[in-house]
C-alpha cells in the first residue's frame, strides 16, 4: 500500500533513509542539504530508527566515518553539498576503491568562488572519477525513489552510489510524492550483503593496504572492468526495481523521441522543464524530444548514442562548466560517445543555470531555435554557448 | 490557456510566507490536485522581504522554472507594497489579497493598481493578534485565499489544517483552536471592491 503525500526533496530523501534504517549515518551540516540529515536526526532521537548517528567536526570525517562503518559491514549513509562534497573529494576515491556500498544524499550546489548556495553541478561533476554510480532526480519522487534504490544496487554491486537533487529548486520544493509502506522497502533491500567484514576476527582481512608498481594496476584495472560491466546488472536492478516496486524508470529516459529530428539532453530538474517546453513545440508541429540522462555515472554510452541515432540536431543542458575551453561535462561526454558513432547529430552545448540561475519556457524554445539554425548550417560557428547571461 | 494555476505569495522574513506556501499546497494536496510549493531563497533575515509560490494543476507539474505571471497575488503586510512590485506579472483578471486596515478601493488608489486587477483586503493582522495572540497573519491569508479563489473546499481545508496543526502543536491546543478561529474570521471578513 502506497500512501500520497506532500514533501521536498530534502524531506522525501530523509523520509527513504528512515525506510532504509540504516546501522550508521554520519554527517557534518551544509546548506542546501543540511534538512536530510536534521530530519533524519529526529528519527534517531524519536527511536523511529535503529540507526547510530555520528555528527562528525567536518564532513571529510562524515565521509571517513561512513568508509570506517562500510568496511564493518554496517548500511551506511550520508548527506552534503557543494563545498562538503569537495571536502570528501579524497575520501571518496577510497570509498570506490575500497568497493564500500555507502549511499550519500547529495544535493547539487555551486562550488566557490564567488560563494553562492544554488543549484549548478559542478559539485557532483567533479566528483564524477571517483568511481561512484551517480544518479540525477528530475523531483522528489524521484529522489525518493532513487535513494531507495541507491542503497540497492551499491549492495549488490558493491559500488558507492550519490543520488542527487537540485539545490533548491528540488529540495526546498514540495511536491506529491508517493510513499511505499516502511516493510515493503525493508523487504526490496533484504538483509545487506557485503563483500567483506572488517571484524570477522576468524577471517582477519587488511582493507586499504598498500600496493605499489607490482598489483595496483591490476586492482584499478578490475575496478575499471567491473564498472564496465556493471551497467547491464544496473539494468537488472532497475527492471527489478520497476517490476517489483511499479515504477517505469530506465537509465537514460526518452520522451517524445521516436520521431524526433531534434532534440535535448539534460540532468536534474530542468528535464522537468525541458519536457513540458517539448509538448508545447510539439503543438505547434515541431518534431522535438527529450532524453534524459538519469545515470550519469557510470555513463550509459551505447543508450545515448542509439537514442540519438535519428536525430539531426542535439541540444545538450550543462549545468556545469569544465573550464577546459570546451563546454560543460554532458557535452564532452556525450560527444566522445558519438565519435565512432556513423551517424551522428549536430552537437551543440548550452551552458545554463550556474550558481541557480533561473531558466524558463522561453529561455528552451530559443535554444530549440539556435539548435535548428546551427543545424542548418551543418554545425558551422560555436559549439559551446552560454545562456541566459547578461550581455 | 494556462496549464496551471500559480499562486505568488509576498511576506517579510518571520511571517510564515513559506509556511503557508507549503500548508496550502498539502492542503490541495488532499483534494487530489498537483502541487508544487517553493519558496524564493534570498539572504533571508527577519523582516526582509521574501516570496514564496504555489503551482497547481489536475495534471502531473513537470515545470520547475519560477512563477513570472501568477494568478493570485497574496500580500502578508501591506507596507512591503511601499518597496516592492506586488503586482509584478499580474495578467488581466489576476487576483490580489492584501492583509490591510484599508478598502480595497482605498489600495487601488495608494498604488495605482490598474482595474483589470481585481483587489481583495482583510485585517489578517487584526484577526491574528485577536485569536492567536501574536501578528502571524498567515493562516487566515490562507482562509482568504480560499475564500476569494474558490480552490479549495473550505471546510475540508479547515479539517485539513486542523489536524495538521494539532500534530505540530500537540502541547498547545490553544494555538490549534485560535488559528482555526483566526482562518474563518478572515474566511468571513475579506472584502472586494
Amino acid at each position: 500500500m502506497t500512501k500520497i503525500v506532500a514533501k521536498t526533496g530534502n524531506e522525501a530523501m530523509a523520509e527513504a533513509m528512515r525506510q532504509i534504517n540504516p546501522d550508521v549515518v554520519a554527517a557534518y551540516p551544509i546548506t542546501p542539504a543540511t534538512e536530510i540529515v536534521q530530519i533524519f536526526s529526529s528519527f534517531v532521537s524519536n527511536g523511529e530508527v535503529d540507526t547510530l548517528f555520528v555528527p562528525t567536526e567536518s564532513e571529510h570525517s562524515a565521509i571517513s566515518a561512513c568508509v570506517g562503518a562500510a568496511a564493518a559491514g554496517a548500511r551506511v549513509m550520508t548527506g552534503t553539498s557543494s563545498q562538503g562534497l569537495a571536502l570528501m573529494h579524497e575520501v571518496l576515491f577510497i570509498a570506490g576503491g575500497l568497493r564500500l556500498p555507502i549511499v550519500i544524499c547529495e544535493v547539487n550546489r555551486a562550488l566557490s568562488s564567488p560563494i553562492n548556495i544554488h543549484c549548478d553541478h559542478s559539485d557532483t561533476m567533479a566528483s564524477r572519477d571517483a568511481g561512484w554510480i551517480q544518479i540525477f532526480s528530475e523531483d522528489p519522487q524521484e529522489a525518493y525513489d532513487q535513494t531507495i534504490l541507491a542503497m540497492k544496487l551499491s549492495e549488490q554491486l558493491f559500488v558507492p552510489s550519490m543520488v542527487t537533487t537540485d539545490g533548491f529548486i528540488i529540495s526546498h520544493a514540495m511536491q506529491r510524492v508517493e510513499i511505499f509502506d516502511d516493510n515493503e522497502v525493508q523487504e526490496y533491500l533484504g538483509e545487506p550483503k557485503r563483500p567483506y567484514n572488517l571484524l570477522d576476527v576468524d577471517n582477519p582481512i587488511t582493507v586499504g593496504p598498500l600496493a605499489l608498481q607490482d598489483y595496483f594496476m591490476e586492482i584499478k584495472v578490475q575496478q575499471a572492468n567491473f564498472i564496465k560491466e556493471s551497467r547491464s546488472k544496473i539494468k537488472e536492478i532497475l527492471n527489478d526495481f520497476n517490476k517489483k516496486m511499479k515504477r517505469d524508470y530506465s537509465v537514460v529516459e526518452k520522451y517524445m523521441m521516436d520521431d524526433a529530428e531534434f532534440c535535448f539532453v539534460a540532468l536534474g530538474s530542468t528535464a522537468g522543464t525541458l519536457r513540458y517546453t517539448v509538448d508545447r513545440l510539439r503543438k505547434e508541429g515541431e518534431k522535438v524530444g527529450l532524453l534524459k540522462v538519469r545515470f550519469y555515472r557510470p555513463f550509459f554510452e551505447e543508450d545515448i548514442v542509439e537514442s540519438l541515432k535519428n536525430i539531426k540536431g542535439c541540444a545538450i543542458f550543462d549545468r556545469s562548466d569544465m573550464f577546459a575551453g570546451t563546454g560543460g561535462h554532458l557535452f564532452n561526454d556525450v560527444k566522445s560517445a558519438l565519435y565512432n558513432s556513423s551517424s551522428r547529430p549536430f552537437l551543440k552545448d548550452y551552458v545554463y543555470g550556474l550558481g541557480g540561475r533561473d531558466i524558463d519556457v522561453e529561455d528552451i524554445e530559443s535554444v530549440y531555435r539556435d539548435i535548428k539554425e546551427f543545424t542548418e548550417n551543418n554545425g558551422k560557428g560555436e559549439t559551446v554557448k552560454y545562456i541566459t547571461v547578461r550581455e | 490557456m494556462k496549464d496551471f494555476f500559480e499562486i505568488r505569495w509576498h511576506g517579510r522574513g518571520g511571517q510564515g510566507a513559506k509556511t503557508v506556501a507549503l500548508l496550502f499546497a498539502d492542503s490541495a494536496l488532499a483534494t487530489g490536485k498537483y502541487i508544487q510549493a517553493f519558496p524564493e531563497y534570498g539572504p533571508e533575515r527577519m523582516g526582509a522581504p521574501v516570496q514564496s509560490f504555489n503551482r497547481l494543476s489536475d495534471n502531473k507539474i513537470t515545470i520547475h522554472s519560477p512563477i513570472k505571471n501568477p494568478d493570485v497575488v497574496v500580500v502578508l503586510d501591506q507596507s512591503l507594497m511601499d518597496t516592492v512590485d506586488t503586482t509584478s506579472g499580474m495578467e488581466k483578471g489576476g487576483i490580489i489579497i492584501i492583509n490591510t486596515v484599508k478598502k480595497p478601493s482605498e489600495i487601488r488608489e495608494k498604488y495605482k493598481i490598474n482595474d483589470s486587477i481585481k483587489i481583495f483586503t482583510v485585517d489578517a493582522s487584526k484577526i491574528s493578534i485577536e485569536e492567536i495572540g501574536v501578528n502571524k497573519p498567515n493562516t487566515p491569508m490562507f482562509g482568504a485565499l480560499v475564500k476569494v479563489t474558490k480552490i479549495l473546499d473550505f471546510e475540508r481545508m479547515l479539517k485539513d489544517t486542523e489536524e495538521k496543526m494539532k500534530k505540530k502543536f500537540a502541547n498547545k491546543p490553544e494555538v490549534v483552536e485560535g488559528n482555526i478561529k483566526a482562518i474563518k474570521r478572515a474566511y468571513e471578513e475579506v472584502v472586494s471592491e
